[in-house]
């Protein structure tokens, strides 16, 4: 294991074992079947660009404690931020209110649990990086999406970075803290002609720290892209409105398995049977080239974690084999009430937010075909290779998500630029119109937040190039 | 206490002139906050905790930095003030930068009446039995309401405070309570979801249980039976609750940020005629209690009221004192505090005020089209207005709701769809800050299959 020797809030907050375990006892008070604690401090940084100035630098810091405690279906939640015993107390003890029975008991922790995984082995935290360099790579940015064409008008990029502490402790005696690092740039070209204007927008980063921006994601070359784009899209035409073959390209488009079908087989929906996946465990929901994997495991991605917010371990969950649906994501309380094992995937927004089933990394794996033989395919369609955000309505499973660049595809060949337009399709039933599998899986870059029930995470997507027999894509031209 | 987060805001504005501030500004928040989920008659979660919120600005000259953090102890907020002013050296001088001028902020602080003292005399158990009452009368509305992700209510009791260098400092309390209800209808094997809620800042003023319960259901069962309709050119219709994030793109192409970036399709279009004349679109941060009100914004401007669009003209745009400046024009009170401690600008009661129309005779006027319950994606360009969204509605076929239509999109552009506004309704309801009444769009185009 390559933590430090003992958590910051031991280390810095004055908090102790023994603060702990009668924080636990008490919030046991009335009897709950499970109490857990979990410590956050979130420092981040933000340093802003616009008009080639400077404009805005901040930090800031979260810091607290959340305190849960489950009664059967039931969870009772208090968060204090301040650390202090008797603010801790006060709020273990508005936590134990939906518990009723009067069995307490005491609270013993283990050592810590070593949760196996070191997947952001970083040794310079993003909070403490130099402003400087930061923004060097901004003025960078902005000169490489300026110099790129005349008519970007309008640069905005921004260069975000966080180290997230945080330690969890449970009346089961788990006893587990992670230090989680992450860096984001991202950056906004406005082009601009004959009074039509059109954006571009990129961005990356992971859990890392500025070294990625000097290696593997330049950020003159995002901004390339984002300027690129935005050019592109002053060309493009209206975009077709009906049924059609669509190409998916590799990557972020990805956000097609986080809509359709990730938040479908997220457990909350399922235990409950609110989800229009609910049952269908073992049965086919996807064409036989689909398979879909969440995987928090992989090594400095953005969706990454050493453990899940409950101190579980995350893992590689495989979602669909071969077209059949094979399981959920979980979290402590679903895995529970349906008898399976967690999976690692009870994440928070921070210590102010109850745990959720959530998504890390999300893919496909590679097929077999090559992107020319899908695009070869077609006869009439649209290429879409990047994408803006997405939606799913859980229940129905109807789900939207929005090109940001696509293009016609017109006997077999990729033609002109079309606008941007959303995409609508039926989660259960979508992925069995996939028709082709390319071998060119791609992750995302590192942009990608999630938002469910008001709280947002960071996660990843990933795509090898699709074919969909079908999609009804939501433009204006018949 | 708003005393004492007075003293607090300035305590952390002399140390920033004491570390060599030219100028700097102070906003906290406390929050007391309680919900309570009831799923099939039982309490699912339970929620609740009082929490601080410092947010920080500095000026050197017009050089700025900001700083944001829930870590009120005296030594760590000290320190972080002083990272923050060494921060704002490192930060390019911008001309339009600085605190809001002296004539900006109020006389005296208005009474608005955002808080209703009577809620703290809500029991939890009186709470919790709000919740169950709202899930219940949704179940007993119909055997098709099968099942529910619950119904819930929450409460927020807010303390405001705002200080700064040139001798500003405000505060004031608010409160509100919302009770929403979340069933499910089932037939045929397909389900659907709706809602329905009640928000406001007074107790009294909180619709009943039972009503929001059976109006969900009502909502869900709807949407049952949902089919895809062929493409085509038709009347779209949207119920208010639509009708409000057609508003808020507006707002979002007449806020300052928007125009002086240039990422608006409003852009240099004051006095022009944007929308149809039956479109009148203020913002009134005055309304007593109302959801958006306060009696200053976030840097301490005073609030007012601004007409935006007037009969389909556009008047105003919305500023802070940072886009006031670059745009010459003077702040409308619209300053908003970012979670890092930024201001941008934000709506305060921004709606499209209610016309003659009663929405049955909106949908009466509709031989064949769309009237739209929902809308999902992110499918809206504010730079130049191109719009396209996943919709569920509700089939209009010779003036009457026929079936229920999901999985299609409607796509337009924001700059069309504004002129085609035909027909506003008579049905505004205030349950945020942006409010709009029921409104009919000439045309727009349904992609399906």
């Amino acid at each position: 294991m390559n933590l430090p020797g003992r958590s910051v809030f031991l280390e810095s907050y004055g908090v102790t074992i023994q603060d702990i375990e009668s924080y636990l006892s008490a919030a046991l008070e009335r009897g709950g079947d499970y109490a857990d604690l979990f410590f956050e401090l979130r420092i981040n940084h933000s340093i802003g660009l616009e008009e080639q100035l400077i404009k805005t630098a901040t930090k800031a810091v979260n810091l607290g404690v959340g305190i849960r405690v489950l009664s059967g279906e039931k969870t009772g939640y208090a968060y204090s931020e301040n650390l202090d015993r008797e603010s801790i107390l006060k709020a273990a003890r508005t936590a134990a209110f939906i518990a009723s029975s009067s069995a307490g008991g005491s609270v013993g922790l283990s050592t810590p649990t070593d949760h196996g995984h070191n997947l952001y082995p970083i040794t310079l935290m993003p909070a403490e990086l130099e402003i400087r360099e930061k923004i060097a790579l901004l003025e960078q940015a902005d000169a490489a999406a300026r110099s790129y064409d005349a008519r970007i008008r309008q640069v905005q990029a921004s260069f975000v970075d966080e180290t997230r502490h945080t330690l969890l402790a449970s009346s089961e005696g788990r006893y587990v803290w992670d230090v989680q690092p992450m860096v984001r740039f991202s950056i906004t070209c406005i082009a601009e002609e004959n009074g039509n204007r059109q954006y571009g927008l990129q961005g990356g980063g992971g859990r890392r720290t500025l070294e990625i921006f000097r290696e593997a994601l330049d950020p003159r070359a995002l901004a390339r892209e984002a300027a690129r784009q935005a050019v592109l899209l002053l060309g493009a035409q209206e975009a077709p409105a009906g049924p059609m073959e669509v190409v998916l390209g590799p990557g972020w488009p990805g956000i097609l398995l986080h809509e359709a079908i990730g938040h479908g087989l997220e457990a909350d929906f399922n235990r409950k049977r609110t989800s229009a996946f609910s049952g269908l465990v073992g049965q086919k929901v996807a064409s036989e080239l689909c398979t879909v994997v969440d995987d928090g495991t992989i090594p400095f991605r953005r969706g990454s974690l050493n453990v899940d917010d409950e101190g579980n371990p995350t893992n590689r969950t495989v979602l669909i084999e071969n077209g059949v649906l094979k399981g959920y994501l979980q979290d402590r309380l679903s895995s529970k009430l349906m008898g399976v094992p967690a999976t690692g995937n009870g994440r928070r927004q921070g210590y102010d937010h109850i745990p959720l089933p959530r998504m890390t990394n999300t893919f496909m794996m590679a097929g077999q075909s090559t992107r020319e033989e899908v695009i070869r395919s077609v006869k009439r369609g649209l290429y879409a290779t990047h994408f803006g955000g997405g939606q799913v309505d859980i229940t129905s499973g109807k789900f939207v998500f929005t090109a940001s660049e696509a293009y016609l595809i017109e006997d077999g060949k990729v033609t002109a630029p079309v606008k941007g337009a959303s995409l609508i399709g039926d989660g259960p039933t979508v992925l069995k119109k996939v028709t082709m599998v390319a071998n060119d899986l791609q992750l995302d870059q590192g942009i990608g937040i999630c938002s469910k029930d008001g709280q947002m995470i960071p996660v990843g997507v990933g795509l090898p190039t699709i074919k969909i027999d079908q999609i009804t894509v939501g433009g204006t031209r018949k | 206490m708003i005393s004492a987060l007075k003293e607090i805001a300035r305590r952390v504005v002399d140390r920033a002139k004491e570390k060599g501030a030219s100028a700097a500004d102070a906003f906290l928040r406390e929050d007391e906050t309680f919900g309570v989920t009831v799923r099939r008659g039982e309490v699912e979660k339970l929620k609740e905790a009082v929490s601080q919120n410092l947010r920080l600005r500095v000026f050197l000259g017009n050089r700025t930095a900001t700083s944001q953090t829930s870590d009120l102890s005296p030594s760590r907020v000290d320190q972080l003030v002083d990272e923050t002013v060494e921060m704002a050296h490192l930060t390019s001088a911008d001309e339009s930068g600085g605190l809001p001028d002296e004539d900006a902020y109020p006389a005296e602080v208005p009474d608005l009446r955002l808080s209703d003292p009577t809620w703290s005399s809500l029991s939890p158990d009186q709470r919790i039995d709000l919740a169950r009452r709202a899930e219940a009368a949704a179940f007993q509305a119909d055997s098709r309401i099968t099942n529910s992700e619950g119904a819930s209510f929450e409460f927020e009791r807010s303390e405001t405070v705002l200080a700064n260098t040139v001798g500003f400092v405000g505060g004031y309390e608010a409160t509100a309570g919302s009770l929403v209800s979340v069933p499910i209808a089932e037939s045929n094997g397909s389900m659907q979801q709706d809602y329905w809620f009640s928000v406001t800042r007074y107790r009294d003023k909180l619709d009943s249980p039972e009503d929001i319960g059976r109006h969900a259901a009502q909502r869900a069962l709807r949407r049952l039976g949902a089919q895809k309709v062929k493409t085509c050119e038709v009347p779209i219709v949207f119920d208010p609750l639509v009708a409000r994030t057609l508003v808020k793109h507006v707002f979002d192409a007449v806020s300052g940020d928007a125009i002086y970036r240039k990422r608006s399709f409003l852009v240099g279009q004051t006095g022009e005629q944007v929308a149809s004349e039956s479109v009148t679109i203020v913002d009134d941060a005055r309304l007593i209690g109302g959801l958006g009100s306060s009696p200053f914004d976030d840097e301490g401007v005073a609030t007012r009221l601004t007409p935006v669009v007037e009969n389909g003209i556009l008047r105003s745009y919305l500023h802070s004192a940072y886009t006031g400046r670059k745009l010459g024009a003077r702040p409308t009170g619209n300053g908003s505090r970012t979670g890092g401690g930024n201001i941008s600008v934000g709506p305060t009661n921004f709606y499209l005020k209610p016309g003659q129309e009663s929405p049955d005779a909106i949908i009466a006027s509709v031989k064949s089209g769309l009237y739209v319950v929902e809308l999902i994606g992110f499918g809206v360009n504010t730079v130049n207005g191109d719009y396209s969204r996943g919709v569920t509605g509700l089939w209009i076929e010779d003036g009457k709701l026929a079936y229920a239509v999901q999985e299609v999109t409607i796509a337009g552009n924001l700059r069309e769809m504004l002129r085609n506004i035909e027909m506003v309704g008579n049905d505004i309801a205030f349950i945020g800050s942006v409010a709009a009444p029921t409104l009919k769009i000439r045309s727009m185009t349904l992609s399906g299959e």
